[in-house]
């Protein structure tokens, strides 16, 4: 095609016009890892930076070598040579195979380093001890369960900066995924299992949660604030929190739990001294988390009304369907 | 839900309110009247090309020389015509989700509901219903050519499997007019897929198409294998297959090992939904981890089945519009190879953040970027092909350009992704959306389409415009690139896949910039289109009915185009590689043969139109739980299979004579015309004989 090398050319404009706005721009500095807040988010960071330079190794050859072969080797041009029955060079071959498998033998002992010191499930180092918070994710509202202070929160998870907070994680309706990404990645939640996720903060903050995994028309609203505090600052807000919260009983979870935005969550069960976008709960009946995580190992099928994000469901059969403790 | 109407045992649990246009009256809100005009697109669609084929009086010819046929290169069409209608249904819904972010901050037209059968029907469709089948309409058409056969092992298997996947495609189709299709994604996790969360039609629209359609991929599979191990021309080895053979054989393969699985995963689903087993519900020991693995033990694969064809193609288009063998063949045939084996190895790369152990993620990681390697090393031996060639840049050729430019980056966000502690962050958010069309974009549909520029004068004896089509390769790559890197920016801003709508002003800007690229696809798919038509009707000077129009080096270009039936007049004898390029050298291009033999091909059969029609019938029967119709539509399946075992001649003689005819006319064209070099390629002048091309000074 005659006007070929002007499309061409045109293609790698138009790459780094959409490539460029990368480095400019402003990045939410509350949701991305790309600013990031705290040690894992970092670390993932340069993680993704190191990979990406390493890889361009490989990658970098072929963005300038193929317009080149194209325009030195075009039909027309009857000064370059032509050796249309050359098929193989070893020496090339052993570049071609050599380089990639060193650039992945290298990514791959990064991978695995990076991978066990970043895994979820790993306390993080520190002379404190970590804050526990137990997640429950509900359709459309993650629930903030601190068995430690007998609080609960709905849109809003305070915590302490610079010290660990260990998250254990379920879910009472279908699969969601937990992440704050400024904070650290994301680990899926489901029914019945509980997962673990470590993140700390570097300094009072606030931060954007959400769920990653879609879960039905509330999806885009299932966000929350993570505010990182200091000591004294989330000792103050657990005072509040138990001051204004209302009691989360088995009958006040039943509510909860129907399908429901945080704004619808708050509009039905908030109390006016609370924040506009959050509920407060205390106390907080006993074990629940290990309760709504229990329900799903009784060895019977649970009762149509007693699973929260199913069109049956109904708060008063889920609020008796939940097993008593074991105390 | 129950049967409240009297006429449930007949219509099981369809009603009024199936149909979206009642809805739409109703309710006149954007999301509605969207859904109203796609349902209208389908029926008027539907009735438009009947009224068509009514008028042309076509219906006996289309019955006659496609739906019964068992060619293999008529099922191949088929196969193609099937892809590209599905393909403008799956290009509108990209574009109407494109626009909804576009306009997403806090809202958007489109309700949530709606917005979710989108990103789930645009998934199934553009893998199972534009990708799949278009690769097997390119593989039935291609393969048998290229390696001297005269059809596939099973030809009624063949036109079977076309049938199975229409079965499929149509079931998406009638979700349009009647109810409404899941909302849970492509891979359909339950337990929001199951009876508990979703107990309306649209999972079981998702199932039984992707289950149908599934099990015609698996037999598709066998055929291939078969026809590769069992139909090569005499003296062909295997290390003498060209490249797009080569890596058919892996693919189909791979079909053969990964279909299964989806097919357990689709069928247990519906023994949740149906029968109230428990394999993936909340209670009594369901687990979803176990459907998560399943899918993707499929899932994985699928997408190296998807891509080593295009990798065939692109290797058959970068060899031959270079004027040059492939470098490195064998290389790249045990890269094809690594990359089947190691497909099967990395499939939890789709689940990292599911609550493994570090060094299940790790191995897995490592395994995951592996793959790199062969795959990168594929990319250097096709830059080694064009090293010291003579590189034409015809539109294959364009699309081969963007595919080794774009492919890479990536190849490189995919070794990113294979790092679990990355995927943690990008995981579900539109990092990962745009990764992977950035694979499939730039890898599988450009590759399908050069493909189908390159094949295209063998199927139908003449060329198609090169100007449109050189705009269309454009606007795909430039709208490529316009979407989907600005979505990979948004991911990292932690904007989550399948958001109808998102509250953080930041997002908007970028959003922007995705919708016009899809504008520009928009684009491409229309110039696409216009590019056909233009060819049709300028047809007359882009007749190439001698055969070679490219100067291609493998067996298929060393018959008429389009090719007769029974494909070679004589099965040709093979020694070495690129077989018709160094016939060609020699001299010995067109040989005249010693004598004609009478050739015996399978005969027509409507079985496939039976399954066909019974099929679909069975599916909404399924999804419709209308029981008599789907007790009746199985005898009728069965019946129709026993029935065609007692026809006692599936075949017929085409006689010597016959074919003897039309290859000594063939051949005197070829003996009467002049052969054209490479700078007329595209001219009028090109009616497919290939003058020889050789180095300054060797002739």
């Amino acid at each position: 095609m005659k006007y070929g090398w002007l499309w061409l050319l045109a293609l790698f404009v138009t790459a780094a016009a959409v490539f460029s706005p990368g480095a400019s721009f402003a990045w939410p500095e509350s949701s991305s890892f790309f600013t990031p807040q705290g040690p894992i988010a970092q670390a993932e960071k340069d993680h993704f930076l190191q990979t990406a330079a390493i890889t361009m190794i490989a990658v970098l050859p072929v963005l300038l070598l193929v317009p080149l072969i194209l325009w030195r080797y075009r039909y027309g041009n009857r000064k370059a040579s032509y050796r249309p029955k050359w098929e193989f060079s070893g020496p090339l071959d052993l570049l071609m195979w050599g380089v990639p498998i060193a650039i992945v033998a290298i990514l791959s002992v990064e991978l695995w380093q990076e991978t066990v010191s970043l895994d979820p499930y790993r306390p993080l180092p520190s002379e404190k001890a970590p804050l526990e918070i137990q997640v429950v994710g509900l359709d459309w509202k993650w629930l903030f369960i601190y068995p430690e202070q007998g609080i609960a929160s709905v849109g809003e998870m305070g915590f302490p900066a610079d010290r660990p907070v260990k998250l254990s994680l379920t879910s009472d309706t279908v699969m969601q995924s937990f992440m704050i990404g400024a904070l650290a990645g994301q680990i899926y939640v489901m029914p019945g299992m509980q997962t673990q996720l470590q993140l700390m903060a570097d300094a009072p903050g606030l931060f954007e949660g959400e769920n990653t995994q879609f879960n039905g028309a509330g999806f885009p609203m299932q966000r929350f604030r993570a505010v990182a505090q200091t000591d004294e600052g989330f000792a103050n807000w657990v005072a509040e929190v138990k001051a204004q919260g209302v009691p989360l009983d088995p009958q006040t979870y039943g509510k909860l739990a129907v399908s429901s935005t945080p704004a619808e969550v708050h509009r039905t069960l908030a109390s006016p001294q609370m924040p506009a976008d959050a509920v407060w709960f205390s106390p907080v009946a006993p074990d629940l988390f290990e309760r709504v995580l229990r329900r799903y190992h009784q060895g019977s099928a649970l009762e149509p009304g007693g699973q929260p994000g199913s069109f049956l469901h109904d708060p008063d059969t889920l609020s008796q369907s939940l097993p008593e403790t074991t105390q | 839900m129950s049967g409240t109407s009297s006429l449930h045992w007949l219509i099981g649990r369809l009603d009024l309110s199936s149909l979206p246009i009642l809805p739409a009256l109703a309710n006149p809100t954007p999301s509605e009247i969207v859904a109203a005009v796609a349902a209208l697109m389908v029926i008027l669609g539907g009735l438009g090309v009947a009224v068509l084929i009514t008028w042309r009086g076509w219906w006996t010819s289309l019955w006659r020389d496609w739906l019964t046929s068992t060619d293999h290169k008529r099922i191949g069409i088929m196969y193609i015509v099937l892809a590209l209608v599905m393909m403008v249904r799956g290009v509108l819904e990209g574009v109407v989700m494109r626009a909804q972010q576009a306009a997403g901050l806090d809202g958007g037209f489109l309700s949530d509901g709606h917005f979710a059968e989108l990103f789930s029907t645009h998934g199934t469709i553009m893998i199972f219903f534009v990708a799949m089948p278009f690769i097997a309409g390119l593989i039935n058409y291609v393969m048998p050519l290229q390696i001297g056969a005269r059809d596939v092992s099973f030809p009624m298997l063949n036109q079977v499997s076309l049938a199975l996947t229409a079965i499929g495609a149509a079931l998406v189709m009638i979700s349009l007019v009647l109810g409404k299709f899941s909302t849970g994604g492509w891979p359909a996790y339950p337990p929001y897929t199951g009876i508990a969360f979703n107990p309306g039609e649209g999972p079981d629209y998702w199932i039984w198409s992707v289950a149908i359609a599934g099990l015609g991929s698996t037999l598709s599979g066998l055929n291939f294998v078969v026809t590769i191990f069992k139909e090569r021309a005499p003296g062909m080895k295997l290390f003498d297959m060209p490249l797009f053979t080569w890596t058919v054989l892996c693919t189909a393969i791979i079909m053969v090992f990964a279909m299964p699985p989806l097919t357990v995963a689709t069928l247990t689903l519906a023994l949740d939904r149906y029968l109230d087993f428990h394999f993936y519900t909340n209670d009594l020991g369901g687990n979803m981890m176990n459907y998560v693995n399943l899918f993707w033990l499929f899932g994985h694969p699928e997408v190296y089945l998807l891509i080593l064809p295009a990798f065939g193609i692109f290797s058959e288009v970068i060899s031959t519009f270079s004027g040059k063998c492939l470098y490195g063949y064998k290389s790249l045939v045990y890269a094809t190879m690594v990359i089947s084996v190691l497909s099967f190895t990395v499939w939890l790369h789709h689940f990292f953040t599911m609550g493994q152990s570090a060094h299940v993620n790790a191995a897995f990681g490592v395994a995951s970027m592996f793959i790199a390697v062969p795959t990168g090393v594929k990319v250097y031996d096709w830059m080694a092909t064009m090293f010291r060639g003579r590189i034409r840049l015809t539109v294959p050729m364009i699309y081969a350009t963007g595919f080794l430019t774009l492919f890479v980056i990536g190849g490189l966000t995919g070794v990113m992704l294979a790092n679990p502690t990355i995927s943690y962050q990008v995981h579900n958010t539109l990092f990962l959306v745009a990764h992977f069309h950035n694979v499939i974009i730039p890898g599988v549909l450009f590759g399908l389409l050069a493909g189908y520029h390159y094949w295209f004068p063998k199927a139908f004896g003449f060329r198609l415009n090169e100007r449109w089509g050189a705009i269309s390769a454009l606007f795909w790559i430039t709208g490529f690139a316009f979407t989907f890197f600005p979505l990979y920016v948004l991911g990292l801003m932690g904007m989550p896949r399948r958001s109808a709508s998102y509250v953080d002003p930041s997002f908007e800007p970028l959003t922007w910039v995705a919708m016009f690229g899809a504008a520009l696809i928009f684009c491409a798919l229309a110039t696409l289109l216009i590019q056909l038509r233009v060819s049709i009707r300028d047809r007359a000077q882009t007749q190439v009915p001698l055969g070679d129009p490219w100067d291609g080096r493998t067996l298929e270009w060393s018959i008429p185009s389009p090719p007769p039936e029974y494909n070679f007049a004589i099965v040709p004898r093979v020694v070495g590689r690129d077989a018709f390029a160094e016939a060609k050298e020699r001299g010995q291009g067109y040989p005249k043969p010693a004598g004609y033999e009478d050739i015996e091909m399978p005969r027509n059969t409507m079985l496939g139109m039976v399954v066909l029609i019974g099929g679909t019938a069975l599916g909404l029967a399924l999804v419709w739980y209308i029981w008599w119709l789907a007790v009746l539509s199985l005898v009728v399946m069965i019946g129709a299979f026993i029935a065609k075992s007692f026809v006692p001649e599936p075949h017929r003689i085409i006689p010597a004579t016959e074919v003897a005819a039309a290859h000594e006319a063939w051949l005197a064209a070829i003996a009467k015309a002049s052969p054209v070099t490479r700078a007329q390629e595209t001219s009028a002048e090109n009616r497919g004989l290939a003058a020889l091309e050789m180095p300054e000074g060797a002739a």
